[in-house]
């Protein structure tokens, strides 16, 4: 038994139901106890659906407990095929169901028998599994069965297209900013000439997947879903795929070369170099940033890092390299993946942190006191606690995480997005820092109505040098520092601000 | 398969209809009930023994109130625990050391869920050993989603801690002060059910004016206050989820049970505030003239939705209490689902809506156990209500299809027991239909295109 109050990835279950309600016209049974159909919750909620969510529970009660579920989830089939019209009926495990048992895949087999639609067992071990190991498998098993499929039925075509073109996989509910990431992407593969061949599963039918082989290649933007699949794809067609997630210039540049090569590999002579260089110099504003003054000012700040292995590695990645900063700690939740996370940020930053232990990443954040923190909601909780800056960079996520303007992370407008969200949070960081610095952050008694004491009906003047060294001080605290002065002045009964009186009131406010 | 039965009345000539449908519908899971019980009972705390899934499910139903240092946790299983390799005993004695190392809680209550159920973990049998070895009450109560609905969650805790013998340290609350002419001499009255404090005080001055006295609530505001409870005492019920505590305290206590209407609306109020006087034989006063104040208060709330329809999609056991109050305020009820009905100990309760129903001259609407979200949608298009009570799972899809929606959660939220929270309801009721008001001029009603 572990003691937990909060966790970072979801259970098996909710892995596969995200992957099958992205899909059109697919419906997910659960066989799962009353209540255990949150899911459709978080999906109404958080992705503010128009739709009911595809997904309804064969519900284990009692009876089920003490009998089996016997002719229910057979039932709960059929009856869905018929109301629905699904193409495909996934039926889901949940650590209930697993712990009883039952034969699933039967049930499977005996239901397929009757109904229109394809159905499926997912195949996921609750104990074993989290929420992305799962949607991962989830889609790779979907893609499979209709592969197959179309193989038996001899429906496969394996002819590429004429024109290059793309599968990108990953584009799922839930997920962090990922609509605005996939339209980020679309919008990179029309600069490049690439039509793109299909998109999964968001959106995507199931009877589309026979065409996945059609393409000349395919890129999984995120690590933790979507690989399974292109692995497979890669064995079973010799599919080449992307696995550079194209976040900030320099990773993105990086998957764009890739595309190139594979390009020029099938006799495409392009070359994106001139792209890349008007992209990363005019398009977008952030390569641009890295160079300005406001940047030279976090040079060597301490930050840390946490979040899903793609979101975190990215983070670090664009941290030090793009704009000079010291990443004291980088980490993730992500325990399967730690030998790449590893490779690839080892020499970006002091330490790594492997744990989904949130106790654990608070204690740490607290002891090396970062000017600032990159991490998933809880993160932003601690930094709360401790007064210090952050940004949210990954999921877990909240409704304020699914924003309906537009805000990739992905791409070159993604860059610019992430050069906002970083700066945005230090600089919160520094004028927080300098109200501290020039007399907190309560004005403890209301001197007047305003929000400044009005110069006329005040007695308190300024003198030439107190009103230049006034003037001096940042705009943004300036207000708070004359307010200061003159509510220290008018206690003391002075009745002209000079530089040392100035001095006397910052003293006093410290 | 359809089973309808009947309860009869001899007063009131219409019967109320009863169907039960598949049983295929979205509630909270009952583990969410640590949500507010922890906040109600501040020297306690929860320990959910479950899986990733009950944790998941608490995270996220939740929200935010995670991160403000919540009093509950998960023992979270694992494969191990499953298969039985680790001793269930061992395993949560370290748990419930190091909670009582961190936290110093008066009492630990542990929560059954589904798979403790299924692997049979005595919890039962372990807490009175553990509760010596480490010193410190721990409750047990199976609030499992095989079993129950939502908020029967509360039911289960309230239950166990009915079943807990009087402490010795438990003060028999203050002595009724002598000094109080208008208070008469009767048998102690415990009320049971979970509610904010301002609501407690509310309802127990409401008592105090017709002079009778509350010797305590179950629960307290604290562990080490819970009410003496005595054989002979009476108690009653200010929730309508409660009856397996009912039960308890009164197979295992002895108690005498106030069959009353819930103190839900200032009808509710009344006809609960009346019951219990006619048990203590006391003559109630002033209620009709307070009643009628209320009612002259909400005549704005009314005037909105005087007439419009209602259809209850069912899920936290409220619904008839709710269903009652909105008819009285004119409303016209097109169904009530509801996860579970204890025909007895909601007696009272289905009698004041069928006198209400008489009243009004309105058919009884009828009342669906175990619902079937699936052909309520159905009949939902078919019957376009002014507003559907529902959950957070079909709110957003029913509102892009241009049927106005009130969640259902809040209801148990929100503070709308007594004379003073009538209004809170009625807030709540009219929100969508005062929000979709103002928006006339933003688009059209329908947001999507599919049925």
């Amino acid at each position: 038994m572990k003691l937990a109050y909060w966790m970072y990835a979801g259970p098996a279950h909710i892995g596969t139901l995200r992957i099958a309600s992205s899909f059109k016209n697919v419906h997910a049974i659960m066989h799962a106890p009353l209540g255990d159909d949150y899911f459709n919750v978080m999906r109404s909620m958080l992705e503010r659906k128009r739709d009911f969510t595809a997904v309804t529970a064969s519900v284990v009660d009692r009876h089920v407990l003490a009998r089996g579920s016997q002719e229910k989830v057979v039932n709960n089939i059929s009856r869905k095929d018929k109301e629905e019209k699904p193409d495909l009926v996934v039926l889901t495990p949940t650590c209930t169901s697993s712990i009883l048992q039952e034969d699933l895949q039967n049930f499977v087999n005996r239901a397929s028998i009757e109904t229109q639609a394809d159905v499926l067992l997912a195949d996921v071990n609750h104990y074993r599994v989290n929420e992305m190991q799962a949607a991962d498998r989830t889609l790779e098993q979907i893609v499979q069965f209709y592969i197959k499929k179309a193989k038996k039925k001899k429906e496969l075509d394996t002819t590429k297209t004429l024109e290059p073109s793309v599968n990108i996989i990953g584009s799922f509910n839930l997920a962090f900013h990922n609509q605005h990431d996939i339209a980020e992407l679309k919008r990179l593969m029309s600069d490049l000439n690439i039509k793109i061949n299909s998109i999964i599963p968001e959106g995507a039918s199931v009877q589309e997947l026979k065409n996945l082989p059609k393409a000349w290649f395919n890129i999984v933007p995120y690590r933790e879903i979507g690989l399974l699949t292109a692995e497979y794809l890669k064995d079973e067609f010799d599919m080449p795929f992307i696995d550079t997630t194209p976040m900030g210039v320099v990773e993105t540049a990086n998957c764009i070369r890739k595309i190139q090569y594979i390009l020029n590999q099938n006799n495409l002579d392009v070359n994106f170099e001139k792209y890349i260089d008007i992209q990363t110099r005019f398009v977008s504003q952030s390569a641009w940033f890295s160079r300005s003054i406001d940047c030279q000012n976090l040079t060597g700040k301490k930050a840390i890092v946490f979040g899903d292995s793609t979101h975190a590695v990215a983070m670090t990645k664009i941290l030090t390299r793009e704009m000079g900063i010291h990443v004291v700690w980088a980490g993730t939740y992500c325990k399967y993946d730690k030998s790449w996370f590893q490779k690839e940020v080892g020499d970006l930053c002091d330490e790594i942190v492997i744990t989904d232990d949130h106790n654990l990443i608070g204690d740490l954040i607290a002891k090396v006191e970062p000017a600032v923190i990159f991490g998933t909601q809880m993160e932003r909780h601690v930094a709360k606690r401790l007064n210090i800056p952050c940004g949210v960079i990954s999921a877990p996520v909240h409704i304020q995480n699914f924003p309906l303007s537009y805000r990739p992370f992905l791409g070159y407008e993604g860059a610019n997005q992430i050069a906002d969200l970083i700066y945005n949070s230090f600089t919160l960081g520094m004028e927080d820092h300098l109200l501290e610095i020039f007399g907190g952050h309560d004005t403890k008694e209301v001197l007047s109505a305003g929000l400044s004491i009005d110069s006329k009906d005040s007695q308190i003047e300024w003198n030439l040098e107190s009103q230049a060294e006034l003037v001096k001080i940042p705009g943004f605290i300036r207000g708070k520092i004359k307010r200061n002065t003159e509510k220290f002045a008018q206690e003391q009964k002075m009745e002209t601000i000079t530089l040392e009186v100035m001095y006397a009131a910052k003293e006093a406010a410290s | 398969m359809t089973l309808v039965k009947q309860v009869g009345n001899e007063d009131l000539k219409e019967e109320i209809n009863f169907e039960c449908e598949t049983g295929n519908y979205h509630t909270f899971c009952p583990i969410s009930c640590v949500a507010w019980l922890y906040q109600k009972i501040e020297d306690s705390f929860f320990l959910v023994i479950g899986t990733k899934t009950c944790g998941y499910f608490l995270q996220n139903a939740l929200g935010v109130m995670i991160f403000a240092e919540p009093r509950y946790a998960m023992a979270e299983l694992e494969e191990g625990d499953i298969s039985a390799q680790l001793s269930d005993y061992e395993e949560l004695k370290r748990l419930c050391l190091q909670v009582k190392r961190d936290r110093n809680p008066s009492v630990i209550f542990w929560i059954g869920t589904c798979t403790t159920e299924i692997i049979k973990m005595d919890l039962e049998g372990i807490a009175p050993k553990l509760e010596v070895e480490i010193n410190l009450p721990i409750v047990v109560a199976r609030a499992n989603g095989l079993d129950y609905a939502f908020t029967q969650g509360e039911d289960t805790v309230l239950a166990a801690l009915a079943q807990r013998p009087n402490s010795k340290q438990s003060k028999n609350i203050e002595l009724k002060t002598t000094s109080d002419e208008n208070s008469i001499e009767h048998l102690p009255l415990i009320l049971f059910g979970s509610i904010p404090d301002p609501v407690v005080n509310q309802l127990t001055l409401e008592l105090k004016k017709q002079g009778i006295h509350v010797s305590g609530w179950l629960p307290s505001k604290r562990y080490t206050d819970l009410p003496l409870i005595n054989e002979g005492n009476y108690v009653c019920g200010v929730n309508p989820y409660l009856s397996r505590t009912a039960t308890t305290l009164m197979r295992r206590r002895k108690c005498k049970l106030i069959g009353a209407p819930f103190p839900i609306g200032p009808d509710g109020t009344r006809a609960w505030l009346e019951k219990i006087c006619m048990v203590f034989g006391v003559e109630p006063k002033g209620l009709q003239k307070r009643e009628d104040e209320v009612w002259e208060k909400l005549k704005y709330y009314i005037s909105l939705i005087d007439g419009k329809s209602v259809f209850f999609m069912g899920d936290n056991l409220l619904e008839i209490s709710l269903a009652r109050f909105l008819i009285k305020s004119g409303m016209i009820v097109f169904e009530i689902g509801i996860p579970y009905m204890d025909k007895r100990y909601q007696g009272a309760e289905l009698q004041l809506l069928q006198k209400t129903c008489k009243e009004k001259n309105i058919p009884i609407p009828i009342i669906i156990e175990k619902p079937d979200n699936y052909n309520q949608v159905d009949r939902i298009r078919d019957m376009r209500p002014d507003l559907v009570i529902t959950g957070m799972a079909h709110a957003n899809p029913l509102e892009a299809r241009g049927i106005n929606t009130k969640w259902s959660v809040e209801f148990t939220f929100a503070q709308i027991h007594g004379f003073t929270n009538a209004i809170d309801v009625l807030e709540l009721v009219t929100r969508p239909l005062r929000r979709n008001q103002k928006l006339e001029k933003v688009g059209s009603q329908r947001y999507t295109d599919r049925r």
